[in-house]
């Protein structure tokens, strides 16, 4: 007969056995979880330049989803970005408010902001607790220029945009006879239109333009006819415009529904021109000139990135690639720095050689905060798509200038 | 100082532009005239009956934007109904505040599930006589925007006649003017509140139809055109349709002449003048009633 001896477990057994399985059995995987790192992604993703922002925090969410795949940052046992979302509302106050609640809920840097102003405010507010703040979007050169030792922007400021610019139109203007002489400039009111436009009423004089007018509007302008009006009675040879995406849209559709002559249409920083812009309106858009931000179109990693985001229904705009390509540069500081504290982290950063390879820029080399590498590149609209005119290295196509008159 | 026919051409950009701001407008001041709400949905709906013009335009349906107008026109009005019987007239138990805040909260409902369902992105519509001018001295008028100016007209008269001789129309004024009076000889209140605001709204989608050619659409295109319709309505008299009208025409006007001769920033001053010195001169405004 068999005996039955009935199992029990009494309530000491059962702490002393999951301590001792604790202790013995899993100290790999409780070994294994450092603490997560928190970053703080400040963007518009509400207001009048929401759109923006909404791609902003897109390419950076998808640089942390790639960061923490990739095994999260080795030199920190494996530790993953958590991000942080912050909205700043397209309003100053409001970004620099999400600059506060961030640093009490401990993160270990920041990025953002698209806006000029609300990069410059709320970097300010960052550098009270020295937490390292990497400008993704943010044209003002005033963004670098405060002495800030926690700033640091990857991209290139409208100044350096403004003379690749400016160079670029020279170059193409003389290529073709310099029969171009004088130019428009449209720009919005605010700190990154009119900063841009003083520049390129400065320097536009330097390859044989005529200044003739600038013309200045405000967020939102629900009519440029009159602006239109005013352009065709100056008869320019080309009109220059710096302005946010909506402005941008209504002022070429203006221009090329009131059937303006011009040799062309070249923006410096032009918030209107992507691929949206250019396959909803291919006639409007037809040889339009931007010098802007933009991905180098040889480099196969780009092509990927670009594919990816597109495969998501969204489309590749600078925005995504900027914020996803600053938040890899925090994760290679990161990496070096071995540590998530802001004065390791921001020497790592300031010492940074990292190569985002998706940009045209080479490996980073920081100078008061910018990056001396960055670059920007000329775009023209072609049927429906966008190519490369300049820099020569990552160029694809040959420019089209003067451009084809309306009959 | 800019020359005689280029100032010419500015008045006419204004007067089309102004074409567009009446039938915006007219919309607010009926709301205002029969139910006394400040209705600020006002921008947030316009937006909608934009991206309504802007999916119907684009495939697999396909209409134009002009031959969508009755479809969005109606359906606005019916949005417009169905909000004051749901929402509006269930929620405000009688109070002007309350009315103030429904309307302040749906426009924030609006405009974020805009930004949800649509993102911030900027839509246009590529229409094929988008490019199409007539010139006409120095102005070269885009044909959407004289089809726009003529259909608004031809819509804000036909609302002015059908409140003039319609039983609807005629109980409307009347309600209008003496609600308490209008619910004792049988006028049912409830309803016509609601059918007023239906018509405000529907005015939006007529404009919505009559702005898609030339602008765009974003989750914030319909606050540009909010300061401006409130100003024309209270610059034209709070209730009035001819103010409303005048007062359109008004702001298009001063809008494209100060633009033209002070800048386009710097053009705006004027719109806050005239108001200023209206409302210093007439504080009713150009047709509102004594008091």
């Amino acid at each position: 007969m068999l005996s039955k001896r009935k199992f029990t477990v009494s309530r000491r057994d059962f702490v002393a056995g999951s301590t001792a399985a604790s202790v013995l059995g899993f100290p790999a995987i409780l070994g294994a979880q450092p603490a997560a790192i928190k970053v703080g992604f400040i963007h518009p993703v509400t207001g009048f330049v929401a759109y923006n922002g909404q791609q902003g925090r897109l390419g950076a969410q998808m640089a942390v989803e790639d960061v923490n795949k990739a095994g999260g940052i080795r030199s920190m046992g494996g530790a993953r970005l958590e991000a942080l979302l912050g909205d700043s509302q397209s309003k100053v106050e409001v970004g620099v408010s999400e600059v506060e609640k961030m640093n009490e809920a401990g993160v270990a840097a920041y990025i953002g902001c698209f806006q000029s102003p609300v990069g410059i405010a709320a970097s300010q507010a960052a550098a009270k607790y020295n937490t390292p703040f990497l400008i993704d979007v943010g044209a003002s050169d005033l963004i670098v220029n405060r002495g800030l030792k926690n700033v640091f922007r990857l991209k290139p400021g409208f100044g350096v945009c403004v003379d690749q610019g400016i160079s670029a139109l020279g170059a193409m203007n003389n290529a073709t006879g310099g029969n171009a002489k004088s130019a428009v400039i449209v720009h919005e009111s605010g700190e990154f239109g009119t900063g841009t436009a003083r520049l390129l009423a400065g320097k536009l004089p330097s390859i044989g333009f005529e200044v003739k007018e600038v013309i200045k509007h405000d967020n939102p302008t629900r009519n440029f006819d009159n602006v239109a009006l005013r352009i065709r009675s100056l008869a320019p040879d080309v009109v220059m415009m710096s302005n946010y995406g909506n402005e941008y849209t209504l002022l070429a559709r203006t221009l090329h529904q009131q059937k303006v002559n011009l040799a062309g249409m070249y923006s410096v920083l032009g918030g209107g021109f992507n691929y949206r812009f250019v396959k909803e309106l291919p006639d409007v858009a037809e040889n339009m000139m931007d010098t802007n931000h933009w991905f180098n179109p040889k480099s196969a990693k780009a092509q990927a990135l670009k594919r990816r985001v597109e495969a998501g229904g969204a489309l590749f705009t600078f925005e995504v690639y900027l914020a996803y390509a600053t938040t890899m540069l925090l994760a290679d500081s990161l990496q070096r720095a071995g540590s998530s504290a802001k004065d390791k982290l921001t020497e790592a950063l300031a010492s940074s050689t990292y190569d985002t390879e998706i940009l045209p820029y080479g490996p980073t080399k920081f100078v008061n905060g910018q990056n001396q590498g960055s670059r920007a590149s000329v775009m023209q609209a072609r049927k429906g798509d966008i190519v490369v005119i300049a820099p020569e290295d990552v160029a694809n196509a040959r420019p089209v200038f003067p451009k084809p008159k309306y009959t | 100082m800019p020359d005689l026919p280029i100032i010419l051409a500015g008045v006419i950009n204004g007067l089309l532009a102004g074409g567009i701001y009446v039938l915006v407008a007219v919309g607010l001041t009926l709301i205002y005239g029969v139910l006394h709400i400040i209705n600020f949905a006002h921008g947030s709906l316009l937006m909608l009956a934009m991206y309504a013009v802007f999916f119907l335009f684009k495939p697999p349906v396909g209409i134009d934007p002009y031959l969508a107008l009755p479809i969005v026109t109606g359906g606005a009005f019916i949005f417009g109904y169905l909000v004051y019987r749901w929402l509006i007239g269930r929620f405000n138990h009688g109070r002007d505040e309350n009315i103030l805040l429904i309307t302040l909260g749906l426009s924030i409902v609006i405009d974020n599930a805009a930004l949800m369902f649509f993102t911030g992105d900027i839509q246009t519509i590529d229409v094929p006589y988008a490019g199409r001018m007539v010139e006409l001295g120095a102005a070269f008028l885009p044909v959407p925007k004289i089809i726009s100016f003529f259909a608004a007209l031809l819509l804000c008269g036909a609302l002015g006649l059908y409140m003039a001789r319609s039983d609807t129309g005629k109980a409307i004024r009347a309600l209008a003017k003496e609600r308490q009076g209008a619910r004792l000889v049988g006028i049912d209140v409830d309803k016509l509140f609601a059918v007023s605001y239906g018509i405000g709204i529907a005015c939006l989608g007529a404009a919505a139809c009559l702005l898609m050619p030339t602008f765009y659409v974003s989750p914030t295109s319909g606050h540009a055109f909010v300061l401006i319709a409130f100003t024309t309505v209270v610059l034209g008299g709070m209730g009035s349709f001819a103010g409303a009208a005048v007062g359109g025409f008004i702001i298009g006007i001063t809008e494209s002449l100060g633009g033209l001769l002070l800048g386009e920033q710097l053009g705006q001053i004027g719109i806050s003048l005239i108001f200023i010195l209206i409302l210093l001169l007439r504080p009713s405004g150009l047709f509102g009633g004594k008091g």
